[in-house]
């Protein structure tokens, strides 16, 4: 969900929309955005399930710190989705252990 | 290898100051973040530090970030952004990772002021998606402008927790619930006030019990604990949330110091190095400076930033040792302020009974985080006048005066030791200009008039929500713990900006209401409610 104004910071800076795809489905997000803000903006909250137990992880940190958060985005997977730029026809994927599921 | 005069790891407070001092001195400095922009944690405090004048008091952090920024640009400080520090060696070498390349850099001296990075308490279901730290939160809603979920719980009533609470409100989401398993609020009592009076109820000697949910969190159970930290069962509680937010403390990032063989040491604020006062570790040229040498504020890490810089000049022969005693005297002054007070370093975990002043400290603020209507009268800020008076609720010995420096009637009084309790001179008339209610960070002064029309009282309070009411509005009148006292109507809402977005709205109230009502929720519009 995003904040369309805040009673101390006003409305937020414009940016451009673009597409992206998570999981092959089409996203709207805000250029340079990190994409993790894109897809919890969309109300994608998984971004990964462990190798070992299969559970389920998401944002924790937010600032590229804990590893949570990491996706395979472009088909390098383990990237920090929480501090990297979300660019135009990304193509992010949920991981599962360390590789996408389709691999 | 690259060589500098001076290395600083840390761009956010702490660094940024100590480059700035450093390059005044024409030393040659050069800084390293991991992060994609400068400033640390600052750009998402955006709510009104604490302190006086010379700390930046009444003005909120991402300014204060701001201003930071264009000094250390003006003074030509040279900042590398995604770098991040993978070691300090001997010699005050230190290898930097840029992209895919490690890079080997060379200072004469060093400052590390990496900060610190957040604690986290595990119970079962923590790992589900939806449970965030509270530094998380304040990223998604201060820096992206993402909310961070629509009804959240809050574990942790330090200043953090208390902190993040009120900005999630700000954001528009509903907070549940403050839980802490300590059996009183952590932070500063003011923060707690304005959560409470917004209606979120405080569970103290509380814990989570579990985060419910498959896939991320649908809800969460608390539990009441006893003295050695057990749940009681029978204790537990359900609530309803999507997310839940993490604020248990913050341990320096000391590792790369520790790696460097500083002298190190553990403390109740956490794995830090021995330092002297100007932040000199045990290692003659290898300074710290903020978090990573305990946990402290931003206000006082900005100050040892300086200290450091300063000192590191001085190590490196740009100033000579008078000089350094001569700039440094007046900041550690003004560091010692802010280490004053019931939250003072030495007082950690310390039950408080007495103010200063030797009034007894409010038993429900520590319980519930507001204020009881039967104690706030014991305390100097509280004063019977006639006509428009201001009302101060600050009951806690913290250092911050900027109420006595902005009343331009000279109404309020604090004196010279800025942790001593405002108190209202009551010779003095006030003009109810409402400078005082914008510029308390705490926003703990209301505008009271028990004579503002026959049977009816006014009552200015601050007020950072959105929608703003406009005069005329209706709505309910809500006491110090946001339970509805009567209704209300707007009167007046005032914008300028001295206020610095912290509107001020001024409610009429029954007259009997006028030492109750502290918040006021519009009827059409509940910000936090959907």
């Amino acid at each position: 969900m995003r904040i369309k104004e805040h009673p101390i910071l006003g409305k937020p800076p414009e940016k451009r929309t673009i597409e992206f795809t998570c999981d092959g489905k089409i996203i709207i997000g805000l250029e340079g955005e990190p994409i993790a803000m894109a897809l919890e903006a969309a109300g994608i909250l998984i971004h990964r399930y462990t190798k070992k137990h299969h559970q389920p992880r998401g944002v924790f940190c937010a600032i590229g710190r804990c590893t949570d958060c990491v996706m395979v985005v472009n088909g390098q997977p383990n990237v920090r989705t929480c501090i990297t730029p979300l660019e135009a026809g990304m193509k992010v994927q949920t991981q599962y252990g360390v590789s996408a599921k389709d691999r | 290898m690259k060589r500098y005069d001076l290395i600083i790891i840390g761009a956010g407070p702490a660094g940024l100051s100590a480059a700035i001092e450093a390059a005044k001195r024409g030393v040659k400095v050069i800084v390293f973040d991991e992060n994609a922009k400068p400033g640390g944690q600052l750009f998402k405090q955006i709510h009104k530090f604490f302190g006086s004048k010379e700390h930046k008091a009444k003005i909120r952090g991402f300014k204060i970030g701001e201003e930071l920024l264009q000094e250390a640009n003006h003074y030509g400080v040279e900042v590398v952004l995604n770098a991040i520090v993978a070691g300090l060696y001997l010699d005050k070498e230190i290898t930097v990772q840029i992209g895919d390349e490690i890079l080997h850099y060379k200072g004469d001296a060093i400052i590390v002021a990496t900060g610190a990075s957040e604690n986290m308490v595990p119970f079962a279901g923590w790992t589900l998606p939806g449970v965030i730290g509270a530094g998380a939160a304040q990223t998604m809603m201060n820096l992206h402008s993402i909310k961070p979920g629509n009804r959240v719980l809050m574990l942790g009533s330090g200043n953090v927790g208390l902190v993040v609470s009120f900005q999630l409100m700000q954001a528009g989401c509903e907070v549940v619930a403050l839980v802490d398993a300590a059996p009183k609020v952590g932070g500063y009592g003011v923060h707690a006030s304005k959560v409470a009076r917004c209606g979120v109820p405080f569970y103290l000697s509380h814990t989570i019990i579990k985060a419910e949910g498959e896939e991320f969190v649908t809800g969460v159970t608390l539990g009441e604990v006893n003295s050695s930290w057990q749940i009681i069962p029978g204790t537990e509680k359900h609530f309803a949330v999507d997310t839940i937010c993490l604020a248990v403390g913050l341990s320096p990032m000391s590792q790369l110091l520790s790696m460097a063989g500083c002298q190190m040491q553990d403390t109740p604020g956490g794995f830090v190095p021995v330092c002297a006062e100007s932040g000199e570790t045990s290692i003659s040229g290898i300074f710290a400076a903020g978090d990573v040498s305990g946990i402290e504020e931003a206000s006082s890490a900005m100050i040892e930033g300086r200290i450091s810089g300063l000192a590191a000049a001085e190590y490196l022969g740009f100033i000579t040792g008078e000089e350094l005693a001569g700039l440094s005297k007046e900041l550690e002054k003004a560091l010692q302020c802010l280490r004053e007070g019931m939250f003072a370093p030495e007082n950690r975990g310390q039950t408080i009974a007495k103010t200063d002043e030797g009034i007894e400290v409010s038993h429900t603020l520590l319980k519930k985080g507001y204020v009881d209507e039967s104690e706030i009268l014991r305390f100097p800020g509280i004063a019977k006048a006639s006509g428009i008076h201001p009302v101060i609720e600050c009951t806690q010995n913290i250092p911050c005066n900027p109420c006595q420096d902005v009343c331009p009637k000279k109404c309020i009084k604090i004196g010279d030791k800025m942790t001593a309790l405002p108190a209202i001179d009551p010779e003095r008339e006030c003009s109810g200009c409402g400078l005082c209610v914008a510029s308390c960070p705490g926003q703990a002064i209301f505008l009271v008039n028990e004579e503002y029309e026959p049977g009816l009282a006014s009552i200015t309070i601050p007020y950072e929500f959105l929608p703003l009411p406009v005069a005329g509005d209706k709505g309910k009148a809500l006491d110090r713990k946001g339970k509805e006292v009567s209704l209300a109507e707007v009167t007046t809402v005032r914008t300028a900006k001295a206020f610095d977005q912290t509107n001020l709205l001024t409610i009429k109230v029954p007259a009997d209401a006028a030492m109750k009502v502290r918040f006021f929720r519009s009827l059409e519009a509940e910000p936090w409610v959907k």
